[in-house]
This record gives C-alpha cells, sequence and structure tokens, in this order.
C-alpha cells in the first residue's frame, strides 16, 4: 500500500514537472525580442531586425566556403542534413518546426557553436535577430 | 543567462526520475554479447551528443580517449561542439563511468576516432568498400546508416540493414 502510494506521488511529481518545463518554454517572439535588448546595447544606432538581411546571410557563403544553407537547406521549412554526418537537422522555420526558437539557451548554443563553424567568429546580435526574423517569414 | 530559476527545480526532478530509471538498466551489460546488451544512458548525453550524430555508447572507447574527446569540444573533428561547463561535467562523468578498457592504441596516445579502435577494425572487416562510399552512408561515424536501431544502443546483428 505504502509503495502505491509512493508510486502515485513519484508519477505525480514527473508530470507536474514536466508541465512546467512546457508551460515556462519561450515563444520567438520572446526569444527575438530578447536579442533585440542586446542589439541595443551593443550598437546605439540600432534601427532593427530585417528579414531580407537575415535570408541573404543565411544563404550567402561566408568562411570555408559554408553558409547555414549548407547543412540547413536554402529551404528553412525543409528538413536539413549535416554536412559532415549526414545526420538529419530538423527544419529551422518555426512554421514547420514549433520547437524552433523556444530556448534561450539552446538558441545560444547554437549560434555560438555554429557562427564558429560558419564564419570563424561569433555572430553579432543584428546578424542573429535578422536570421530569427526571416525564418519566422517562412511558411511550411 | 543559461539557467531560467523557474525551469531548474522542474527539469533536476524529471532528469533524477529518468536517470533512477536507467540506472537498473546500466548494471545488465553483459560481456558477451555487447552490441546487444542493453546499454548505459544519460538524458543529457544522449541529447548534446546526439545532436549532430548518434550518441556514441560509452563502452566503445577507453577513458583516457573520453577525457581527449571531452577536453577539445570547440574543436570537436572539425566542429564547434562546445558545452556549457555544467553540461560538460555530467557528460563527462558519465562517459568515465561507462567507459571501455583495452582498447589503447599502441603509439599510447588516446585514440580519438572510435573508427580506429582495433574492435571497430575487426567487427567491419567483411563490410566492401562500395558500401562505406554510398553516399547514404556518407561517414563511418553514420551508424544508423546501417544499423537501424543505433538511436536507441542496439547494434545487434538482427537490425543491420546495408543500403543499396
Amino acid at each position: 500500500m505504502i509503495r502505491t502510494i509512493h508510486v502515485f506521488i513519484l508519477v505525480f511529481v514527473a508530470v507536474a514537472g514536466l508541465m512546467s518545463l512546457s508551460a515556462s518554454a519561450q515563444t520567438p517572439n520572446e526569444v527575438l525580442a530578447a536579442i533585440k535588448n542586446e542589439a541595443k546595447i551593443s550598437n546605439p544606432a540600432f534601427q532593427g531586425f530585417s528579414a531580407d538581411r537575415g535570408a541573404n546571410f543565411f544563404k550567402q557563403k561566408h568562411a570555408n566556403e559554408l553558409s547555414c544553407a549548407s547543412c540547413h537547406t536554402d529551404n528553412p521549412a525543409a528538413t536539413g542534413k549535416h554536412a559532415k554526418t549526414g545526420k538529419i537537422i530538423k527544419a529551422m522555420a518555426p512554421a514547420a518546426n514549433a520547437e524552433r526558437f523556444t530556448e534561450t539557451a539552446k538558441v545560444e548554443k547554437w549560434f555560438k557553436r555554429n557562427c564558429n563553424d560558419v564564419l570563424e567568429r561569433a555572430c553579432t546580435p543584428q546578424e542573429k535577430g535578422d536570421v530569427i526574423t526571416y525564418l519566422l517569414t517562412v511558411k511550411s | 543567462m543559461l539557467f531560467d530559476s523557474k525551469k531548474v527545480l522542474p527539469m533536476f526532478t524529471v532528469v533524477l526520475l529518468l536517470t533512477g530509471g536507467m540506472m537498473s538498466v546500466a548494471h545488465a551489460e553483459d560481456e558477451d554479447d555487447e552490441e546487444r546488451a542493453p546499454a548505459a544512458k544519460n538524458v543529457l548525453w544522449q541529447t548534446e551528443c546526439g545532436s549532430c550524430h548518434v550518441a556514441f555508447p560509452p563502452r566503445l572507447l577507453p577513458s583516457g580517449s573520453w577525457r581527449a574527446v571531452m577536453s577539445g569540444l570547440d574543436k570537436h573533428f572539425g566542429s564547434d561542439a562546445s558545452l556549457d561547463p555544467a553540461a560538460a561535467k555530467e557528460i563527462g562523468a558519465f562517459l568515465q563511468k561507462n567507459a571501455g578498457s583495452n582498447r589503447s592504441s599502441s603509439s599510447g596516445k588516446p585514440i580519438l576516432r572510435i573508427t580506429e579502435t582495433r574492435w571497430f577494425v575487426r567487427e567491419h572487416d567483411e563490410v566492401p568498400d562500395r558500401v562505406w562510399k554510398n553516399p547514404k552512408v556518407k561517414s563511418a561515424a553514420n551508424c544508423a546508416a546501417c544499423h537501424t536501431e543505433a538511436e536507441s544502443g542496439n547494434y545487434g546483428e538482427r537490425s543491420i540493414r546495408i543500403p543499396k
């Protein structure tokens, strides 16, 4: 009997934990707003993000003949593929994949890694914001 | 910045409960048939190591190799795979605890590629060149190209399908 109660308590705690996890997830617009604040701080002349600039940045080749599109393809609503390992990468556009840009720590982790690989430097808040603004305009 | 305080407690609870269930599995490793033995698992290892390639089973490299891999994540086979310190610590400890043995190289330097271990070479010596060159395989790191259940840690013979 005591064991049954324990199991119930465990299940309840696990479910409550999972629910509060999803409840505290961010929206892409919240993630973008945080990057906008960074952009304003790093550049007093900041004039907003541009989807066109983001699209160019996404498709253009940077250092090492690599672009974002090298792995994520020219269509961010499509499934991509890791250029080296061939592992499938889920779509980047939130319209096609609702998980995208819902967690600031994850967004920052991947910008840090991928900007280092593709540009051999960190991306500016302006560049990150332009890219997310572009990805938010892509229809599935 | 990295950890939202509202998230940490529930996340900790979930991870704790999940690892509890997996620890019992980790003890059941069978030395005679390690491809089919239930593999050691860790949620963070699975998500982090598994985001660019299959999360390679820790037993496939000795502890010295994993130490070397974990200390060079910012230049991980040509890619930046850096982790935040907390994640690196947890994954590093998991790899150390479940690392394999007896696979050090003759030069004494730690082997970084699983594909260079004697074990890997022996296990794959019947695989013809054309299979490795198949664009569907692309890389020897792409275990899942042939081991259809690699994602869940099953590398047994029965789940192997060589792509045409």
